[in-house]
C-alpha cells in the first residue's frame, strides 16, 4: 500500500465545476432557458386571453371590426417556418451521418427560411392597418407576435453562428452539440409560433 | 415523462405533435366554439395521461467500467456524519489489507432544501470538508492510498458523479443505523444497488454524533 492522501480542493486555479450527472450541462442550460421562455410566453398569453375572454368589455368579434388579421399571409409564413424545422432536422441528421454537404445545405436553407419569415412579418406589420395605439387587441397582437419575432431573430443569430462554424469545418458525427442546441431552440420557436398562430389568427 | 426538448430529434417530434394537436383544435373551433373547447380539453387530458403513464420509469442499470491495472481495485466510500466512525474505518482497513485498493472518499455536503434552493452551500461544504480532512489524515497515517472530495448535497448525485470520474469496483456506503438514518429512510443504498452494477457494501456506524 502506498501513502497518498490528497483532497481535490488543494489544486490551484479555479475550482472544478460541479458535475451534473444525467443531463449534459449545455443541454441542461438550454432546457432551463426554454423553461424560462415558456413562462415568458405564458405571461403574454395570459394578457391575450384576458383581453379577449376575461375582460368584460372584450370585443364580440376577433379582431374587432373594421380590423382584420392577414390570416393567409401569416399562414404562408407559418408554412415557411414549419418547413425550416424540417430542414433543421435534416441538417442535424446529415452531420450525424457525416454528410457535410447536406448539413450545410440544411443549415443555409433553415436560415433563409427563418429570414424570410422575419421579413414577411415586418412587411405584415407595415401593412396590417392598425398600430399599438388602436386598442388592447392591437397591443396584445403586436406584443405576442413581436415577442415571437424577437425569438426568431435570436434563433437566426444562433443559426448564423452554426453556419459560419460549419463552413470553417467545425462539427462532425462525433461532435455536433453546437448544432443540436440551436436545433432544439429553433423547434421551440416553431412550437410557440404554432400556438401563437392558432390562437391569435385562427381561433 | 421525458423532456420533449431533451434533444433536437425529440423537439422535432414534439413540434409535429403540436402541429397535429392545434390543427384539430382549430378545425373543431371553426365548426363550433364548444367543440373546440371539448377537443382542447380532450387533448389536454390525453397529454396529462401520457405524462402520468410515462412518469417514474426506472432508469436503466448502468455498467461501471473497470479502469486501471488488472490488480487495481477501486473503492468508493460515501459517508457524511459517520465518516470518522470506527466501523467504517475498520471496513476500509480490511479492504486495504486484502487488496491493492485505491480509495475515493466522497462526503456529500448535506444541506437543508431551503439553503440549497438559496444557493447557501458554503457552510455545508465547509463542514463536509472538515470531516473529510480529518478522515483522510487518519487513513493516510496508516498508509492507505486514499483521496477525497466533497460531493453534491444529494448523495445519489454525488455517487453518480464519482462513478463517472472514478469508476469504482466497489462502493462502501456508511450510514447511521436504521431508524436514525435519513439515507436509509429515503432508500438511497438500495437505489445505488439498483442503478449501478457495482457491489455495494453497507456499513452501519452507531454512536456518531449528529451534525
Amino acid at each position: 500500500m502506498s501513502a497518498h492522501a490528497e483532497t481535490l480542493h488543494d489544486h490551484h486555479g479555479p475550482p472544478e465545476a460541479n458535475q451534473s450527472s444525467r443531463v449534459d450541462a449545455r443541454t441542461l442550460g438550454m432546457l432551463l432557458f426554454i423553461g424560462s421562455e415558456i413562462m415568458l410566453f405564458g405571461s403574454f398569453f395570459a394578457a391575450y386571453f384576458f383581453v379577449r375572454v376575461v375582460n368584460p368589455s372584450a370585443p364580440a368579434e376577433w379582431p374587432p371590426p373594421p380590423y382584420e388579421f392577414p390570416v393567409f399571409v401569416a399562414g404562408v409564413n407559418t408554412a415557411i417556418l414549419v418547413t425550416s424545422s424540417f430542414t433543421m432536422h435534416w441538417a442535424l441528421q446529415s452531420i450525424k451521418r457525416g454528410q457535410r454537404a447536406g448539413f450545410l445545405a440544411g443549415m443555409v436553407l433553415t436560415f433563409l427560411m427563418g429570414l424570410a419569415f422575419l421579413i414577411t412579418q415586418v412587411v405584415e406589420y407595415l401593412n396590417v392597418g392598425f398600430n399599438t395605439g388602436d386598442g388592447a387587441f392591437a397591443s396584445v397582437f403586436f406584443g405576442l407576435t413581436g415577442l415571437h419575432g424577437a425569438h426568431v431573430a435570436v434563433g437566426l443569430s444562433l443559426l448564423l453562428m452554426v453556419i459560419i462554424r460549419g463552413f470553417r469545418g467545425h462539427f462532425s458525427p462525433e461532435h455536433h452539440q453546437g448544432v443540436e442546441l440551436p436545433g432544439i431552440y429553433w423547434h421551440f420557436v416553431d412550437v410557440m409560433w404554432i400556438v401563437v398562430y392558432a390562437t391569435v389568427y385562427l381561433i | 415523462m421525458e423532456n420533449p426538448f431533451r434533444s433536437e430529434a425529440a423537439a422535432f417530434r414534439f413540434l409535429l405533435i403540436t402541429i397535429g394537436a392545434f390543427a384539430l383544435i382549430v378545425v373543431a373551433s371553426l365548426i363550433s366554439t364548444t367543440l373546440g373547447i371539448v377537443v382542447w380539453l380532450l387533448l389536454s387530458g390525453a397529454a396529462v395521461w401520457v405524462y402520468l403513464s410515462q412518469r417514474g420509469a426506472a432508469p436503466e442499470r448502468e455498467h461501471v467500467e473497470h479502469v486501471g491495472g488488472p490488480d487495481e481495485y477501486r473503492v468508493l466510500v460515501v459517508a457524511n456524519e459517520t465518516l470518522g466512525g470506527d466501523e467504517l474505518l475498520s471496513a476500509i482497513s480490511t479492504l486495504a489489507l486484502t487488496k491493492t485498493a485505491r480509495f475515493l472518499v466522497v462526503c456529500p455536503a448535506l444541506n437543508s432544501r431551503l439553503k440549497t434552493w438559496m444557493s447557501d452551500e458554503d457552510p455545508a461544504r465547509a463542514v463536509a470538508q472538515d470531516r473529510l480532512d480529518a478522515t483522510l489524515a487518519r487513513l493516510a497515517s496508516v498508509e492507505i492510498d486514499v483521496r477525497g472530495e466533497v460531493g453534491d448535497s444529494d448523495p445519489l448525485v454525488a455517487i453518480e458523479d464519482a462513478m463517472r470520474t472514478f469508476h469504482p469496483d466497489e462502493v462502501v456506503i456508511s450510514t447511521h443505523p436504521p431508524g436514525k438514518s435519513n439515507w436509509l429512510e429515503s432508500g438511497m443504498v438500495d437505489a445505488v444497488r439498483v442503478r449501478f452494477d457495482v457491489p455495494v457494501t453497507h456499513v452501519v456506524v452507531d454512536g456518531q454524533d449528529e451534525a
